[in-house]
């Protein structure tokens, strides 16, 4: 199967945009979900809604809402333009601040559970060991959150890869700039002469989406090992 | 020399304890309920009580008068917790030099090598915690403690996640540190035969408040038990050597410090010092020397006292010299016999109510 240059350029795009969101959002997802797991505080239940909120509204809201606040006339976009000269809309950026945006209640939610999962009992016998607390948070609590965090990292992923809603409404679809692989299946499906293209992408998107899910299976197992759980 | 005082108060439940002791290894010895958790809790730093004092060898780690309340991880109290809590993510040796890496500056002069040697763990060092049996993962766990070079080692019901087998596998090792390490120990538990093994020292807890505190032999000797061990158990307990471990008859011989007692063959060289425990119920007694009964151990003493029991029962303490022996027999009998202070009386002890479980291997010359 032979891909042309803008479809290699898509299939590029999609993965540079995924592992983007992924990594970005990461320790932003780690820390959100030590706070809703850990602790107490006045607004815990709004900081909860709003982590959830791309999971509940439909995607097409959530890239209005980012135009909203991020647009370069909005109150953050506005700033960043000018302070740093750092435009969100039409740019790659942006479509990774959609994805991350979009997969960040997935990524909370498996490292929160991880987090739950993990024995207070360890964390607090490695106090009575002599650690800290970031120590601890460091060296015990970190390592046994690990399968959770992979997991979550995982589900983010996947979802960045396929996002396509909150990406056309907030950045467009831009040819090489936003235009990831859903956009450029959706681009084909509207043109005339477009199917063997839609059929080749989607035919990537599914083989994408089998290789990454036999990755996770197999490093979460050697995690679980490592953890001695299996 | 640990010092606790603690007052707490949490619904129904309200604690209200003092104790000080000098002694190598205090036993908090109570049934669940009496306190002893939140004890160990308060003790460690995992809970603050409403008002209290806890200072182990002169370091103030708690003190709510004067507002201090040194963080956990800077108590230096280690803690073996009845699970273990090994971290599963680490090695053996990994979980071992956690504490090491972070003893603050404290030091026993407690190496690595020595405490593997102590607790025998040196072939176990690249495993996992899950590839270790219960009592294994037990001597890891005292390690592991050890090696934070504590001011004090905690051990909550270590043994009670363990059955018979492994629970006789890691007594010698707590008597070894008990013996050999500078470092007083308070040991939590339920089970009046490791206490009797262990303690130099018990604090007896029941419903929040501490009944009696003291050397072992003299807290728990004549003492009546029944809120601790739920039904009725006195007995008294006697340091003594083994004069002869075993003879053609099968028995052993021990001397304490006014007679000797017969009991059945001990697995100890002869000089071994070990402590028994006489169950009172287990004691009967006569008037005059019994001649023709199959009662192996018949001590002449004189009755000290006669205290009521229930409403049929008296125990009765019987002086042989300096020792206080305690029978518990019926209040018909005392009136039969007119048991009274003062009365000439011979104690029998039956060889065969001594087993094994009743002796602990006390401190070495």
């Amino acid at each position: 199967m032979l891909l042309e240059s803008a479809e290699i350029e898509a299939v590029l795009l999609s993965l540079r945009v995924a592992v983007t969101a992924t990594t970005a959002s990461l320790p932003v997802a780690v820390a959100v979900a030590w706070c809703l797991a850990r602790l107490r505080f006045p607004g815990r239940a709004l900081l909860d809604a709003v982590v959830h909120m791309p999971l509940v509204m439909p995607p097409v809201v959530i890239g209005y809402l980012l135009l909203v606040v991020l647009g370069t006339r909005g109150p953050v976009g506005g700033w960043l333009y000018e302070t740093f000269g750092l435009r969100l809309i039409f740019t790659t950026e942006g479509a990774a601040v959609a994805a991350a945006v979009m997969g960040f209640p997935l990524m909370v939610r498996a490292i929160r559970q991880a987090l739950e999962a993990v024995d207070p009992g360890l964390e607090f016998a490695a106090r009575t060991l002599g650690a800290g607390r970031f120590d601890v948070f460091r060296s015990v609590t970190l390592p046994l959150m690990l399968p959770g965090i992979l997991a979550g990292a995982i589900v983010a992923f996947a979802a960045a890869l396929g996002e396509f809603g909150a990406t056309i409404t907030f950045v467009g679809n831009v040819d090489g700039e936003t235009r990831t692989l859903p956009l450029a299946i959706y681009t084909a499906t509207q043109s005339p002469d477009g199917d063997a293209v839609a059929a080749r992408l989607v035919t990537i998107s599914f083989a994408l989406a089998l290789g990454g899910l036999v990755l996770a299976e197999a490093v979460s197992l050697r995690v679980r090992r490592l953890l001695g759980a299996a | 020399m640990i010092e606790v005082r603690l007052r707490l108060r949490r619904g129904a439940f309200d604690l209200d304890v003092a104790f000080a002791s000098e002694g190598r290894l205090v036993a908090l010895f109570g049934r669940s309920g009496a306190g002893k958790t939140t004890i160990v809790q308060a003790i460690a730093g995992a809970a603050r009580p409403d008002a209290g004092l806890v200072r182990v060898d002169g370091t103030v780690l708690l003190d709510t008068t004067g507002g201090i309340d040194v963080p956990v991880e800077r108590r230096g109290i280690g803690v073996v917790f009845q699970d273990a809590r090994l971290f599963p993510h680490m090695t053996v040796a990994g979980n071992l030099r956690f504490g090491l890496d972070r003893a603050r500056g404290r030091s026993l002069g407690i190496g690595f090598d020595a405490v593997v040697d102590l607790l025998g763990i040196g072939r176990l060092l690249d495993r996992r915690p899950h590839a270790l049996s219960g009592g294994e993962r037990q001597r890891v766990a005292l390690g592991r403690a050890l090696l934070a070079q504590p001011r004090l080692l905690l051990m909550d019901e270590p043994l009670a996640a363990l059955d018979g087998a492994r629970k006789a596998e890691i007594l010698p090792y707590v008597e070894r540190l008990r013996d050999e390490l500078a470092v007083p120990i308070v040991y939590v538990s339920h089970a009046l035969e490791e206490v009797v093994r262990l303690a130099t020292d018990v604090v007896l807890l029941a419903e929040g408040r501490v009944l009696a505190a003291g050397p072992l032999a003299t807290v728990l000797s004549g003492a009546d038990l029944a809120p601790i061990v739920g039904g009725l158990d006195i007995g008294t307990v006697l340091d003594c050597t083994v004069v002869r471990a075993r003879d053609a008859h099968g028995l052993a011989t021990l001397r304490f410090a006014d007679g000797d007692l017969r009991v059945p063959a001990l697995d100890l060289a002869d000089g071994a010092r070990v402590r028994a425990r006489i169950p009172a119920r287990d004691v009967a007694l006569a008037l005059s020397r019994p001649m023709d009964v199959s009662i192996a151990n018949r001590l002449p003493g004189a009755v000290g006292a006669v205290v009521p029991v229930g409403d049929a029962m008296a125990k009765v303490a019987v002086d042989l010299g300096s020792t206080r022996l305690w029978a518990l027999v019926t209040r018909e009998a005392v009136e039969r016999l007119a048991l009274a202070p003062g009365v000439r009386v011979w104690a029998m002890v039956k060889a065969v109510a001594l087993d094994g479980r009743s002796f602990g291997l006390s401190r070495p010359g």
